[in-house]
């Protein structure tokens, strides 16, 4: 009986894999269908991956995605980890303040955030483009970061710094050898989902950028809207399992990690 | 709207002074020995006064003002005056109105929808992930650690590129449509409807809701439900009593996750229901990108933010401590 009980338990989260991953499937396997149609097959090709390479706008979207996502992960986790370290040290007043601050980001809807920068950057004359693009993704990373490090800091022993200072280090010296080295994980766990945050966000790319300057997400919006390319098949195919692999190296770090200690 | 510009430089000058900033807080933290740490945060605090709380006060202002720049409330009329709004459009566009008037004016209609297809994906992802998160968290069956990574692998793809993806297996000549034609069916029209923009959804933010609740299931002490079995409950009776009351918060969280983005979607009604379908997000969108209407735009962002904030607070009465913690 209970082995019966436990066949029905993994063929109900089997079906929900095969919800989540038949889309997937079907497009990575249409990434090599010789013909346009999404309909038939026509045969096992390549084509649409060479195509994919020689094809201008996708590899400048690709660049700009990936631009945008690098500086933005490093801007936001300097900003962030410093503004950790900062309101961890405040009183209790303006730490619930700052809180809020950090709070409201998280609780806008992404189209207001992209609309509200949006007006920004049109009220202050500035020209949409790659900067426009990088400040958003900054301001939506920065609060991540500043949530994935604070745990980290109330796990350290509060005296640590001050002992640092009292036995003659510079702040300065202080923060990069005391507080830095303890909070490391979250600071690095903070950079990685401002990094995949940024690669995967549509929404507020799509109002702080103007039309010649696209993300890859941007590119596919429009692109879907003439008609999907299948060269964007073969992409997807090869971003899914950039990421997949990337994913897999670092969960075999961590794991080697935990196995260390 | 014009005349509220500022100037170019304007936008140098703040820059500047963001940059003379940040160099003093450097010379400052170098000098000064004894400095308070909670200065640390005082780049992040200009920063975020910068780009979040003055485009916030800046929808807040265009929702109270007319084109000239006079306050007024008759921004919010569009919402629910639907006469009101036709007028205006005409006033405003001539004949380029007629396709937004004949899209429907009655914007509460648009949010009313909204908030049934959120409430629809709410209640569809929690029946379905609330037995794929108890599932997982089974010990017996030791699954839960690769089942999360499984469940994040499709959310690191495109959120578009997955979208698109269903539309090769709803289409008339779609995957589903064949195989059912194949077994001797007649092919459904499953693509331009709201059905399909909930399967969207749903297929969006499943994932949301399995999370938390896998999470706080995770959480729990294995010693509560022996001890609910050695006190003379069964099966039923331990999940009924002990495991669905433990897992709450999880699912106040799960609930949260998916009913947030839900209410505010933007381009899968689009996508998947071909635009015979729009969703307050689309509305926004629209006021503010094809009709150039930043007023009215705004003033729908704020009835927005502000139904968000509603439920919010209610969700956190519910769930005081957050323990539901988030995905991750």
């Amino acid at each position: 009986m209970s082995k019966f009980i436990r066949f029905i338990k993994k063929s109900y989260l089997a079906l929900i894999l095969l919800f989540l991953y038949l889309p997937i499937g079907v497009l990575i396997v249409q990434s090599f269908n010789a013909g346009k149609s999404r309909a038939k097959w026509e045969g096992f090709s390549l084509h649409w991956y060479a195509d994919l390479f020689k094809d201008r706008a996708i590899m400048e979207a690709l660049q700009v995605t990936l631009g945008v996502a690098v500086i933005a992960a490093i801007v936001s986790t300097v900003l962030g980890t410093l503004a950790a370290i900062g309101i961890h040290s405040m009183k209790k007043r303006p730490q619930a303040f700052m809180m809020t601050l950090t709070n409201i980001p998280n609780t806008m809807p992404d189209i207001v955030t992209g609309i509200s920068l949006m007006l920004l950057f049109i009220f202050t004359k500035v020209e949409r483009g790659f900067v426009t693009m990088l400040l958003a993704h900054i301001t939506f990373d920065v609060p991540y970061v500043i949530l994935s490090v604070l745990p980290k800091l109330k796990q350290m022993n509060k005296h640590s710094y001050e002992a640092a200072l009292d036995l003659g280090a510079p702040p300065v010296y202080a923060l990069f050898h005391v507080i830095l080295p303890e909070i490391m994980p979250g600071v690095i766990t903070g950079a990685m989902l401002a990094f995949t945050l940024s690669l995967d966000d549509f929404v507020i790319s799509y109002f702080t950028t103007s039309p010649l300057v696209q993300n890859l997400s941007t590119l596919i919006y429009s692109a879907a809207r003439r008609g999907i390319e299948p060269t964007l098949n073969a992409l997807s195919a090869l971003m899914f399992i950039a990421l997949l692999i990337l994913l897999l190296i670092v969960n075999r770090r961590t794991a080697d990690n935990s196995k260390k200690a | 709207m014009m005349d509220l510009q500022l100037p170019a430089w304007a936008t140098w000058v703040m820059l500047a002074g963001l940059a003379v900033f940040l160099a003093m807080m450097i010379l400052f933290i170098r000098r000064n020995h004894g400095m308070k740490r909670s200065l640390f945060a005082s780049p992040y605090a200009l920063w975020m006064a910068i780009f979040t709380i003055l485009p916030c006060i800046l929808i807040g202002y265009y929702a109270l003002t007319d084109a000239s720049g006079k306050f007024t409330l008759d921004n919010f009329r569009h919402f629910w005056d639907s006469n009101y709004a036709k007028n205006q459009l005409y006033a405003t566009m001539g004949e380029a109105a007629a396709p937004f008037i004949k899209r429907g004016t009655v914007n509460v209609d648009t949010l009313i929808y909204s908030l049934w297809m959120a409430f629809l994906c709410t209640v569809i992802c929690l029946v379905i992930g609330y037995p794929a998160a108890l599932f997982m968290a089974d010990r017996q069956m030791k699954l839960g650690a690769t089942l999360v990574v499984l469940f994040i692998i499709p959310m690191w793809m495109n959120f578009l590129l997955r979208t698109i993806a269903w539309m090769s297996l709803l289409e008339d000549q779609g995957l589903i449509n064949r195989v059912l034609r194949f077994l001797g069916f007649e092919g459904v029209q499953l693509m331009y409807n709201s059905g399909a923009v909930l399967l969207g959804m749903v297929y969006n933010f499943l994932p949301f809701m399995v999370f938390p609740i896998y999470n706080s299931l995770n959480k729990m002490d294995p010693k509560l439900h022996e001890a609910a079995q050695d006190l003379g409950c069964n099966n039923w009776k331990t999940l009924y009593k002990v495991t669905m009351p433990l897992s709450l918060p999880g699912v106040i969280s799960g609930i949260t996750m998916v009913f947030m983005p839900s209410v505010t979607t933007f381009f899968l009604p689009r996508i998947l229901g071909g635009g015979n379908t729009m969703m307050f997000g689309d509305l926004i969108e629209s006021k503010f990108l094809t009709e150039g209407n930043w007023n009215v735009g705004s003033a729908l962002s704020l009835i927005m933010m502000i139904l968000i904030m509603i439920s919010l607070g209610i969700l956190r009465k519910a769930d005081p401590e957050g323990e539901g913690g988030s995905m991750i």
